[in-house]
């Protein structure tokens, strides 16, 4: 493993800053890790020639004294956002060949401080899943394995491509978004930090929609620290995007000051899963002890409603999912199949498009929007989101940050989990909650499992309290000491 | 309430996604797992509780209602899978 490439963003910066390697020495090692390690299908596009050149510039800038804050840092870009004139399609079929004529504003702004795109990374189509077996480009390996076991496991999902990317040293971050855990679940599951800001710090402006109501872009990195810096440069209010909220941004990184002495953390009882192995049980109550020892208080905490967060999301999601994906009908880009009429086309189209997983959604979010199912099913669903919300609001009365367990397994085998969709959505229990609620929320790896694999420690907070989850983080980071690594590239198929 | 072979046909067809016959009841069986598995909110009381239509309150920001620079018809129809002389081309719909 080149040195270069186990190197953090901020560790990075330092070194480019320092002159102890140039931007383009740093880009060439990672795209080699990449031409290494394509048997792991995390990246559905590379644009190593764009990066050369983007590392070339840097160094200029530097040799200037005019670095930004991720000058000459290598990135790589989940499938889900469009950047211009490279491939855009959510890894579904029915955006085939498509190559925006624009750039989403997370990462216009990530080059506007300097950073570089090697390429587009592997996802679950349109986000919709939990393991990343949905895309249409196929599924993603997850560089860990368990111990004397050589069966490819899945990355987690949606953003699986951008988390076995960053766990396998392939980029030093990449960007995902997260819809009801699709940043936090992967990075539990390939041991790195995933983190999902309130809803409306980044703007949604060039993410290809799923829920509307739900989508949020965010990091994901190695460490706490390189999140931080990342959601530095990806955050702000966008006049593109009315969502986006008219709050400064403040400096990330210097919130991480290791003291949570001033802090109460919460822990809910409800978040105890039937079934959930002990391992992560035991992990949890590490948790609560390295809170304990590094000073801050640690309380009980009810949110009663959390075993309803995952049927509500499970018909609010698919609903927005069901009219967002109604633009795609094969006239003006992507897929078309032709028809004998218009309203032929378009079925055709979707049904050939869109994968069976999008498809389900599809159908569900139509019926539970349509005529006399929809008070019944939509509305209540958006009222027992009102009451989730409310849970959250009553709990923040009394603690800074909950901490929860990010998912109720660890990373399973790809075709696992696939015959019962209710199953799969598991994945999502303990992540689906601050979604609905739009809180930021955080994925730390904090242990592994009997058979070695990792596991991820999850702490959600207030509104727009990115400081505070991120003090939080640092703490927690800092006492489980996760050093573990997927095996040497290579080493995978 | 359980979804039928009819139901599955008609949301089908409002969703404008072509089905084959033998999916029909296939599709109508899953349906009614995931409709059967959120039934359990008739658990939870809603009396009077508004539905949350957003995530963070916020009032919708307004702007000057001024042109802007649009996309260049080029850009446009540079992902078009049928275009000509400025326009997307679609299948006859008038005789």
């Amino acid at each position: 493993m080149s040195a270069l490439t186990a190197l953090t963003v901020a560790g990075a910066r330092a070194g480019l800053a320092g002159r102890a390697f140039s931007a383009r020495e740093l880009v060439d090692a990672h795209i080699a890790a990449i031409e290494a390690e394509r048997g792991l299908n995390a990246f559905v596009a590379e644009t190593f020639d764009r990066a050369r050149a983007g590392a070339d510039a840097a160094d200029a800038r530097i040799a200037a004294g005019e670095a930004r804050l991720l000058e000459g840092i290598p990135l790589a870009v989940k499938d889900l956002f469009c950047t211009r004139g490279v491939r855009s399609q959510a890894c579904s079929k029915i955006l085939s060949g498509f190559e925006p004529p624009y750039e989403s504003t997370v990462t216009a702004n990530l080059w506007a401080a300097g950073a570089l795109m090697l390429g587009k990374t592997n996802m679950d189509e349109f986000a919709m899943g939990s393991a990343n077996v949905t895309s249409a480009e196929g599924p993603v390996v997850n560089p860990w394995r368990r111990e004397g076991d050589d069966k490819a496991l899945v990355p987690g999902g949606s953003s699986g491509g951008s988390a076995a990317a960053v766990a396998a040293r392939l980029c030093l971050g990449a960007t995902g978004t997260d819809t009801g855990g699709s940043i936090r679940q992967p990075a539990a599951f390939c041991g790195i930090v995933g983190m999902k800001p309130t809803y409306g710090r980044c703007s949604r402006w060039g993410m290809i929609a799923f829920a509307s109501s739900l989508d949020q872009a965010g990091p994901l990195t190695r460490t706490v620290e390189d999140a931080a810096l990342m959601l530095q440069a990806m955050a702000g209010r966008d006049p593109k995007d009315s969502t986006s909220i008219d709050r400064p941004v403040p400096d990330y990184a210097a919130s991480l000051t290791g003291d949570v002495r001033d802090l109460t953390i919460g822990v809910p009882a409800e978040y105890r899963m039937e079934g959930m192995p002990a391992e992560i049980e035991a992990l949890w109550a590490e948790g609560v002890r390295w809170f304990r020892e590094a000073g801050a208080k640690v309380v009980d905490v009810s949110l009663p409603l959390t075993r309803y967060a995952l049927p509500t999301y499970y018909i609010v999601a698919p609903a927005e999912a069901s009219s967002n994906l109604a633009r795609y009908d094969g006239v003006r880009y992507g897929l078309r199949v032709d028809g004998d009429d218009p309203t032929e086309m378009y079925a055709r189209t979707r049904a050939e498009g869109f994968g069976r997983e999008v498809r389900r959604r599809i159908l569900i979010g139509t019926y539970v929007l349509s005529a006399g199912y929809y008070d019944a099913y939509y509305l209540k669903a958006q009222k027992v989101r009102t009451l989730i919300a409310r849970d959250f609001e009553r709990a923040f009365e009394s603690v800074d940050a909950v901490l929860t367990p990010t998912a109720p397994f660890a990373a399973f085998a790809i075709g696992e989990k696939m015959d019962d969709p209710i199953a799969m959505y598991l994945n999502d229990v303990f992540t689906v909650p601050a979604s609905l609620a739009g809180l930021p929320a955080i994925s730390v790896p904090a242990g592994l499992t009997g058979d070695g694999l990792p596991l991820g420690l999850h702490l959600i907070a207030r509104p727009f309290d990115e400081p505070t989850l991120f003090r939080a983080a640092g703490v927690l980071e800092s006492a489980a000491a996760f050093s573990q690594r997927p095996p040497a590239p290579g080493a995978t198929p | 309430m359980s979804i039928d072979r009819d139901t599955v046909v008609r949301i089908a067809r409002l969703s404008r996604i072509a089905m084959e016959e033998d999916a029909l009841e296939p599709m109508a069986e899953e349906l009614n797992g995931i409709l059967a598995w959120v039934e359990q909110l008739g658990e939870v009381d809603t009396e009077g509780v508004e539905p949350m239509t957003g995530a963070i309150a916020a009032t919708l920001p307004q702007r000057d209602d001024a042109a802007q620079a649009g996309t260049p018809t080029d850009d446009l129809l540079a992902n078009a899978p049928e275009a000509d002389d400025g326009f997307f081309v679609v299948p006859r719909v008038v005789e």
